[in-house]
């Protein structure tokens, strides 16, 4: 419903500006309108256009995963002669037809966020590096636990049962950084680690990530590990953990977005460390690249701009970047 | 005969018995039922007795697959707890439902007063005293837009609440610029709202207050927003059962033409309704924040679904003026039970999904058949 009103408001708003023949519009089509990451990404995007002197139009499908949507918006787009927009897919592979039909109308299509599958049906891609913000995460997991982390056992929160792309980039990043020996690098749950105690599916919702963990601690109740795919998961996962009497510090929650809630509860001690991403700078790059024309040089190797991802911890660990609570909460978003 | 000699008849005549007529008393045909009909008959009296085997069958099941980690009195208690949200939103439905309706906007009505709760006492500094019936008041307000909607332009209310499903959406992401409030913020402005979500152990409780101690309650542990829910239900069954605007539910229900005739105000009997279903959205918005802790604006996306999916299965028609409060909560409970159960297996969340959809299909199969003794 909002992913098809929005589409008519952008067709609209989009008729009217090239009707007056006027300043440079360009696009930005979300997976939704209400995750607070996408509200960020439209605000910076709404900042940068005014900054260029550019005509912003959005639009969003109406849940994650929503692809008719898109496809819809994107035609608008095109109809409404943009010179180019970015785009958070929601689904990286049945996009990509569309994707080329605006590209062949000679568009310039910014990828965000979740890279499509070939990445390189885009003009380019920025996006957050999600196996190393696992990483980073992983890493200080282990280093804080140190001799202990042999002997951990680890319960894993993830986002769905199909594994889009970001939940097993986080997940695999994850155990490469605290040493679980990846079997799948695109696919988790094939991991013969003892340390591994129970996967749950948490939707990356506050509600169902608390009924996760309380699931997960019926089958592991001696848990002292907790990765989870966001930190709304992480803040429903520590209402079960104080439920069961565990939320005394024994039980350490690791978590990544670095959303301004988040960052928070780095700093109340429910979450031990949080990788942040940024949203605001990649629409707000993306934004730039359309309008000037020029895209920013890009690692082969990745394929993929990384807009950076940085560890946020009170309790730093050697040899693992981090930045303090008080950075990321000038940082974060939503 | 000698009325036909003398032309008159005498009132004692009335009373002879013709001898060559019917001795036995009027009475309906008969045929002797056999057993599975008299099942179904005892079904059409007894329509929640099903579900209650499903649930106990259920509990039996998983109790010998899963062991004493399933059948003990703290997770049988945690399925309470879990299954609290739906059971509130539930109860909401069942009330439309009972009129023949349908309430796509229960879910996005529970998250709109949530924000309006959370958002007005944490982030403007409202008093929780004046913002906690201000979010009742709202729930009540969207139900009875609804009723409106319904009765005024003459709609399907499937087709209504799928609009106004959208319309409140889009006012949450207004209202609540799609922040979540932390628990830790809300717990210092407004820890009212988070009462629901406070414990307790009635093993200790009774062990206290009696001195009696009840091995089987140790280790349950129950919030207020299940007893919360508990009550709720009551009352609304109370209602339902008890007094002429509950009739008036079940008959507009069953019959909508016929409960006119007979002088009920459909109009204002159903707009009625779907306020009161507002009202408890909005009990359950309260139920939410307890169980969450904070207020997230993203939470309960697909619990207007599940709400159906309780009603249905406890055994409440979706054709209208069939059905019961206790049958939904049972609904809940079962579907709390599988899954739950499931989880605890170990199998993959889809077989969740995937016996879910079955309970849903046989529920309404059976109802189908059991409808078929009115007919």
């Amino acid at each position: 419903m909002l992913g098809i009103v929005a589409g008519a408001f952008a067709l609209a708003v989009g008729a009217a500006a090239t009707n007056a023949a006027g300043p440079v519009t360009v696009g930005l089509i979300t997976k939704t309108e209400t995750n607070p990451f996408f509200v960020k990404m439209r605000e910076g995007a709404t900042a940068k256009a005014k900054e260029l002197g550019v005509t912003l139009i959005t639009a969003a499908g109406k849940y994650d995963g929503d692809n008719d949507g898109q496809v819809a918006a994107i035609e608008n787009m095109i109809s409404a002669g943009v010179k180019g927009f970015a785009i958070v897919p929601s689904d990286s592979k049945a996009i990509v037809p569309t994707i080329k039909k605006a590209r062949d109308a000679g568009l310039t299509v910014i990828d965000l966020d979740t890279p499509l599958d070939p990445m390189d049906a885009a003009t380019a891609t920025f996006a957050t590096d999600n196996f190393k913000a696992g990483q980073l995460i992983g890493e200080w997991a282990k280093g804080t636990m140190g001799d202990k982390a042999k002997d951990a056992k680890v319960v894993y929160l993830d986002l769905a049962t199909n594994q889009p792309t970001v939940d097993y980039l986080r997940h695999q990043g994850f155990n490469t950084g605290f040493g679980i020996a990846v079997a799948n690098p695109t696919h988790y749950g094939d991991e013969k680690d003892p340390r591994i105690c129970d996967y749950e599916i948490g939707q990356g919702d506050q509600e169902k990530g608390r009924t996760a963990m309380e699931n997960a601690l019926q089958k592991c109740p001696n848990v002292n590990l907790i990765y989870t795919i966001n930190e709304p998961t992480a803040a429903g996962a520590w209402e079960a953990l104080k439920a069961a009497g565990k939320a005394d510090g024994s039980v350490m929650l690791v978590s990544i977005d670095g959303g301004c809630p988040g960052v928070k509860n780095v700093q109340a001690g429910v979450i031990g460390a949080t990788s942040q991403q940024y949203p605001l700078k990649m629409a707000s790059m993306a934004l730039d690249a359309i309008v000037s024309g020029k895209i920013p040089a890009i690692d082969p190797k990745a394929g993929f701009l990384d807009t950076g991802a940085q560890l946020i911890t009170a309790k730093p660990v050697a040899g693992v970047p981090s930045i303090s609570v008080d950075e990321g909460l000038k940082l974060c978003w939503g | 005969m000698n009325t036909e000699q003398s032309g008159r008849v005498s009132a004692a005549e009335f009373e002879t018995v013709l001898p060559e007529g019917s001795q036995t008393v009027a009475s309906f045909d008969e045929e002797k039922p056999g057993p599975l009909r008299r099942v179904q008959q005892f079904l059409h009296g007894f329509p929640t007795t099903i579900p209650f085997l499903v649930l106990v069958l259920g509990v039996v099941f998983f109790s010998s697959i899963v062991g004493s980690k399933f059948f003990a009195p703290f997770n049988l208690s945690l399925v309470l707890q879990q299954v609290t949200i739906i059971a509130v939103l539930g109860i909401a439905q069942t009330l439309i439902i009972l009129t023949a309706g349908i309430d796509l906007s229960v879910g996005v009505i529970m998250i709109l007063c949530s924000v309006v709760m959370g958002r007005t006492s944490v982030v403007y500094g409202v008093p929780v005293i004046i913002a906690f019936p201000l979010g009742l008041a709202v729930g009540t307000a969207c139900g009875a837009i609804n009723g409106l909607i319904v009765t005024i332009l003459r709609l399907p209310p499937f087709i209504v609440t799928l609009g106004t499903w959208s319309i409140f959406g889009a006012l949450n992401i207004f209202y609540s610029r799609s922040e979540t409030i932390r628990q830790q913020d809300v717990e210092a402005a407004a820890p009212f709202l988070q009462w629901t979500g406070s414990i307790i152990k009635p093993y200790d409780l009774i062990a206290h207050a009696l001195g009696i101690e009840v091995p089987w309650l140790k280790g349950s542990v129950l919030t207020y927003g299940s007893i919360l829910m508990v009550v709720l239900a009551a009352v609304v069954w109370y209602v339902l059962n008890r007094t002429a605007f509950g009739r008036h539910v079940y008959a507009m229900g069953d019959d909508p033409d016929s409960a006119r005739l007979a002088g009920i105000n459909t109009s204002r009997t159903l707009v009625a309704v779907y306020a009161l279903a507002g009202l408890v959205c909005a009990v359950a918005a309260w139920v939410l924040i307890g169980r969450i802790g904070g207020v997230s604006p993203q939470a309960g996306q697909t619990s207007n679904l599940d709400s159906i999916t309780a009603v249905v299965i406890g055994g409440t028609s979706l054709f209208g003026g069939r059905g019961s409060i206790v049958g939904t909560l049972v609904g809940a409970l079962i579907v709390g039970v599988f899954r739950n159960g499931l989880a605890l297996s170990g199998l993959d969340v889809l077989w969740q999904e995937f016996t879910v959809g079955i309970l849903i299909i046989v529920a309404v199969t059976l109802d189908q058949w059991i409808r078929r003794i009115a007919s």
